[in-house]
Parts: C-alpha cells; sequence; structure tokens
C-alpha cells in the first residue's frame, strides 16, 4: 500500500501517522508538502493528518483546505482514490468539499484530550474492514473543534445511505449523550463521502496502534486498508 | 477603496461561543440580554474604483475562504 501523508504548516499528528503506517503496512508513506500540485505516481491512499494547520486561523481547515495540493488531491477523489482524513484532516476535507457538514467548536467549549469509545457503524468499507460492525474501539481525541454538525437534509441522507461510520458511544456500545463527548449530531465521530472513498473521523486511530501505546484498537483500520489492496491487487 | 465583509452564523446553528458570552454578559450583570451570537469583520482594502467589479471580487473572496455558506451568511459593504 502506498500511502501519501500530507504536511502543511501546523499539522503535527504527521510523524504518528507515518509511523503508524509503516508499521502497518510495511512501507514507508511518502510525505508531501501543501505547495505541491501533484502527489506522487501510484499513490494508493492518501492522508490527510491532524494538528493545526496555520493555527486554526480563520476556521480550522479553512486555510489548508485551499492549498494547492487539494485539488489533486480532490482529482484523486474524484477517480476513486481513497482518501483518509484524522481530526485537522477532517476539518480539512469538510472545508475543501471533499466531505459535506462542518466541524463546529465543542459544545462544552473545552478542548477534549483522552480516550473515547466508537462505535464502529459498518465493516463493508476500505476503512473498517479490519473491525465487526458493531464492534466498539478505544481510540483517543484531541480537539477543540470536533462537534459536527449538517443541515437537516445531509444528516438525513448520511444516516439513510449508511454514511456514518464511527460513533461516539459507551464502552459497551450505547450511542448515549453522555458519552458523546463534543456533542456531535447523532454523535457522529466519522462519515464517508457518497462513494465510499473518503473517511474524515476526529479520534486518532494512528495513536493506537502498537502495545507501547496502552491499546491496539486503531490497527485494525489501517490492517483493513491493506489488506483492502493486497485483495484489489 | 475601503470595503467591509462580514461574516455571520446562520440561523439555527448553534454557536457555542456567542453562548459563553451570552453567560459573561449576565454574569457582569448587563441586563436584558437575550441572546448573543459570534461573528467576524474583514476590513479589506482593495485596489480600483470600479464599485462594480470591487463587489464581486469580494463576494468571491467570501464565497471562495471568507465564509463557509455551509453555516455562515455574509455581507460585503464598500465603504469608500
Amino acid at each position: 500500500m502506498k500511502a501519501a501523508v500530507l504536511v502543511f504548516p501546523g499539522i503535527n499528528r504527521e510523524r504518528d501517522m507515518a509511523r503508524a503506517l509503516t508499521l502497518v503496512s510495511g512501507r514507508e508513506p511518502t510525505m508531501v508538502w501543501h505547495a505541491e500540485s501533484e502527489l506522487p505516481a501510484g499513490t494508493d491512499v492518501v492522508v490527510i493528518p491532524g494538528g493545526f494547520s496555520y493555527g486554526d486561523y480563520l476556521r480550522c481547515g479553512a486555510i489548508a483546505a485551499r492549498a494547492p495540493i487539494m485539488d489533486a488531491v480532490r482529482t484523486f477523489a474524484q477517480k476513486g482514490g481513497l482518501v483518509l482524513a484524522i481530526c485537522n484532516g477532517f476539518q480539512i476535507a469538510c472545508e475543501a468539499g471533499l466531505l459535506p457538514g462542518v466541524l463546529m467548536r465543542n459544545a462544552q467549549l473545552r478542548f477534549i484530550c483522552r480516550d473515547v469509545y466508537l462505535r464502529v457503524e459498518r465493516s463493508d468499507t476500505p476503512f473498517t474492514r479490519g473491525y465487526n460492525a458493531g464492534q466498539v474501539i478505544r481510540v483517543p481525541v484531541a480537539h477543540g473543534e470536533g462537534n459536527y454538525i449538517a443541515d437537516g437534509e445531509t444528516i438525513a441522507r448520511l444516516e439513510g445511505e449508511g454514511r456514518v461510520v464511527f460513533r461516539y458511544a459507551s464502552p459497551d456500545g450505547i450511542v448515549d449523550p453522555n458519552w458523546n463527548h463534543n456533542g456531535a449530531m447523532n454523535a457522529i465521530a466519522g462519515i464517508i463521502n457518497e462513494r465510499g472513498n473518503v473517511l474524515g473521523m476526529m479520534p486518532h486511530p494512528e495513536n493506537h496502534v502498537e502495545a507501547l501505546m496502552g491499546c491496539t484498537d486503531g490497527r485494525g483500520l489501517f490492517a483493513g486498508l491493506v489488506d483492502h489492496f493486497q485483495k484489489a491487487a | 477603496m475601503k470595503a467591509r465583509v462580514t461574516v455571520t452564523l446562520k440561523s439555527g446553528v448553534l454557536d457555542p461561543q456567542g453562548k459563553a458570552i451570552e453567560g459573561a454578559l449576565k454574569s457582569l450583570g448587563v441586563s436584558g440580554v437575550a441572546s448573543v451570537r459570534q461573528g467576524k469583520v474583514f476590513d479589506i482594502e482593495i485596489e480600483g474604483g470600479d464599485r462594480t467589479r470591487i463587489e464581486a471580487a469580494l463576494k468571491s473572496a467570501a464565497e471562495k475562504l471568507l465564509a463557509n455558506t455551509v453555516i455562515e451568511n455574509y455581507r460585503v459593504e464598500l465603504i469608500g
């Protein structure tokens, strides 16, 4: 699996992401600077990592979403290429029009940095095939703006088309306002686009991939991706 | 030419920051505050004197970057 990790000024999770990709896929990703206008030839998956691109100026992800490399990412996604957008990457993907909706300030107005539980809603996507539908995974979050909102019509479409792939839940998989730590609509933690090749999620699976991290629940996402490309080859 | 672009949240969009400011104003004892919505103001100096062209350029700036039209409205004013 040939991965390209985008790097914007202010991004800070790109090395965690590269480490996780290398660990699970056995292949180091290429780091791609935002001012580039093309992705490396033969890229299988583009990763937009977390951080604070441009210091979250204007709106989270707004300026990064207009970087030259994003035109190449849009073209890549239109051709069916896989895009994994984590945390600030999710915000950038929404701002770039790759995914619907917006990540607003957390309802409680606090920056939240801790482990959360996610219910995997479906296992038939390239991103979630390493999990079972209904499985609960523990992964960290670290964000001040992760409160997913969209208009009623968009939410109805996302739900109707099964495009909510991760939801904040209790350790038993119960969706409950007490476990929806940022107030996201319908406890949405991660969604895919209509075609199913772009995933945006606020939590950080790349930070739970090896025993040293205390948990390996995030590994399934990367293992699933590797499996997807092995099956396709 | 000086211009001002004002970006405000659409009605119905939850505004946690506005709510916090509203709470602070109430705790300061400012009377009669019913609600607060936070927005942004961009003061822009733009070259040229053709108002139609400038308005079109500012509209484009707002649509492309200054506002996220999923959740925000914007207003362009030419100040002169």
